[in-house]
């Protein structure tokens, strides 16, 4: 991946010595401290960020993106465009070359993602975004590791939010199906009770209906005033919910404006929503 | 009368010894399954771990034996216990600052971690062998016996006698004590579920807010006391060889592997499992068959399938069988 010869396994797949399952991609680094920074004009602003993976090339080029409570900002573009490329840098999963994150005021640039997530920042992947072999329950008490207060309360509006999950609590989430996984993996994120909530693709692989039903369990949590900030394949869809939209096309953006706007642009709907 | 004397023989000469043997493999699975599950790779230094446990344990023992400090008819080592453990815990966390650590923080790929641990073993190894020599200790105090051949022979009238070594008692009582606080732990405790998360998904427990060093502190300091609690019940049981327990590694593996990798319950039936195919396959069967066969069939021979000599071969074999036929192993662990 990066030259880097300790990542390299010389085609080893003996799982008798070794476990590869869940072994951790998001590649370590030092974080630094957050600093006051000048109140911005968005609560969550990824600005004008430039960067790419350790020390490859540059995957990301003077990237704005920013979302404010109680809206849904989505971020679309064709495949390659670095989409969620753009979220993990906000999520400080790559080296930022250039360029701020701005959360809440502070200058959060230098903070590693597990110190975002104490900041009050929820991140949901887009693939292995469950623990399979944990129950349901424990699953969202695991989102729920960094409080150390009473979440039940917390517990029980996920549970009203998704009510299935209340259903199936004592079940192992590898057990569900995708639909019900994404609920999971969205419920596990909402339990820190974060100031912001990204999902990369929360809709990737599950049918129509359940899509629907995904993207309005979004509108919910987005009209409790928690921002989010989402990226989506569904380019159409995404931008009917959406208060802002984000088109970008290899790594700078290429259009900027309401989800509504973006819809009716001729060339957006040429480029991208297929006439 | 002939049936009661099979039987008690059967449970002196194979169920007891493999038993006591099944548990201390079974406290080391547990600690090869533990590091396999959460740190993602097989841990080589994993016997001489437990010889180091069991050094510094007997260390304290002697040091506590010649202050005249005993439990009575308990050996003095389970005094000295916590305190190997403390030290071996202190060696474990360590190394992990020293090498493993470096290798994490690069994202080495877990075979990587393997050799590492290869490299740690003879180092251990080495460390073992220079504070204590290559010889033979002994550390065993307090009342050898619960049950004496003699006392039961007369207590039965039976012609067969029944021991049971105050070792024996005390390596079952202590594995079973030590795989249900285990178990409790992992299952109920806040730490240990976050250690379950950690090795479920590691980018997913980060995201969570785990701390990665944190789970891998707890690890170290769980296996710590796994390790010098098997080295320890292992040496009163048997003797302490620095090099016995180097060999240990095979039975342990197999024990783990049998059982399923990443799965505590396994890594105990698994112990079990080699415990018991060791001892039955390395029995000489005459004395049992004699009582329960009539004369005219009485074995001439010994009726020993294998020599004591290959034992490990037993263990090796079994890991074979498993590795070809279920490789998952008997609980559904991770190995493919």
């Amino acid at each position: 991946m990066s030259g880097n010869p300790y990542q390299d396994d010389r085609g080893n797949k003996d799982a008798s010595i070794t476990k590869r399952h869940g072994v951790g991609e998001i590649p370590y680094r030092k974080g630094g401290k957050a600093t006051p920074a000048a109140k911005g004009e968005a609560f969550l602003i990824g600005d004008t960020m430039t960067g790419g993976y350790g020390t490859g090339p540059d995957i990301l080029h003077e990237c704005t993106i920013a979302v404010n409570p109680g809206e849904i900002a989505v971020i679309v573009g064709p495949n390659g465009a670095g989409k969620s490329t753009a979220m993990k840098a906000v999520f400080g999963m790559l080296d930022v070359r250039s360029g701020h994150v701005l959360l809440d005021g502070e200058d959060i640039t230098a903070l590693s993602p597990q110190d975002r997530v104490i900041k009050g920042m929820g991140f949901v992947p887009q693939t292995n975004n469950i623990f399979t072999s944990l129950t349901v329950e424990e699953n969202l008490e695991m989102g729920a590791f960094i409080r150390r207060d009473d979440f039940r309360g917390t517990m029980a509006q996920v549970y009203d939010l998704f009510p299935i999950l209340k259903e199936k609590r004592n079940q192992a989430a590898g057990e569900l199906s995708g639909g019900q996984r994404q609920q999971v993996a969205v419920g596990r994120a909402l339990m820190t009770r974060p100031k912001v909530l990204m999902l990369d693709e929360p809709t990737a692989g599950v049918s129509p209906i359940v899509m629907d039903e995904l993207f309005d369990r979004i509108i919910e949590v987005a009209r409790t005033g928690i921002p989010i900030l989402m990226v989506e394949q569904n380019a159409r869809q995404a931008l009917e919910i959406a208060d802002k939209g984000y088109v970008l096309v290899q790594g700078r953006n290429a259009f900027t404006g309401t989800g509504k706007e973006l819809l009716e642009d001729p060339e957006v709907r040429k480029s991208f929503l297929g006439g | 009368m002939d049936l009661l004397n099979a039987i008690v023989a059967l449970t002196n000469f194979v169920i007891v010894p493999a038993v006591s043997y099944g548990s201390q493999l079974a406290l080391g699975a547990l600690g090869v399954t533990l590091i396999y599950g959460i740190l993602r790779f097989s841990n080589f230094a994993h016997g001489d771990t437990m010889a180091f446990g069991a050094m510094v344990t007997i260390l304290f023992t002697w040091w506590f034996q010649g202050m005249g400090l005993t439990l009575g008819p308990l050996p003095t080592a389970l005094l000295a216990l916590p305190f190997g453990i403390a030290v071996t815990a202190l060696l474990l966390i360590g190394t992990d600052r020293v090498v493993y650590r470096f290798y994490r923080e690069q994202k080495a790929k877990p075979v990587i971690l393997v050799i590492v641990s290869l490299g740690v073993m003879f180092i251990m190894n080495g460390i073992v062998r220079f504070i204590i020599g290559p010889d033979d200790q002994q550390f065993a105090d307090g009342a050898r016996f619960i049950v004496s051949a003699r006392d039961f022979k007369e207590w039965s009238g039976l012609d067969e006698g029944l021991a049971i070594k105050t070792s024996q008692g005390l390596t079952v009582i202590t594995t079973i004590i030590a795989v249900a606080l285990l178990f409790w732990f992992l299952n109920r405790t806040r730490t240990g579920k976050s250690m379950r998360a950690y090795s479920d998904n590691e980018d997913l427990a980060l995201l969570s807010g785990i701390n990665p060093e944190r789970v891998v502190m707890y690890t170290w300091l769980i296996v710590a006391a796994l390790t010098t609690v098997a080295g320890v019940l292992y040496g009163l049981d048997k003797s302490f060889k620095p090099f016995t327990y180097f060999q240990l590694l095979l039975p342990i593996f197999a024990s783990a592997i049998v059982g399923g990798l990443g799965s505590p319950l396994g890594a105990i039936a698994g112990g079990f499992v080699i415990a018991f195919s060791e001892v039955t396959i390395t029995y000489a069967w005459k004395k049992v068959l004699g009582y329960l066969l009539p004369d005219a069939l009485e074995p001439s021979g010994l009726v020993q399938l294998l020599s004591t000599d290959y034992k490990f071969a037993v263990s090796f074999v079994i890991l074979l069988i498993v590795l070809l036929f279920r490789p998952t192993g008997l609980f559904r662990g991770k190995s493919v």
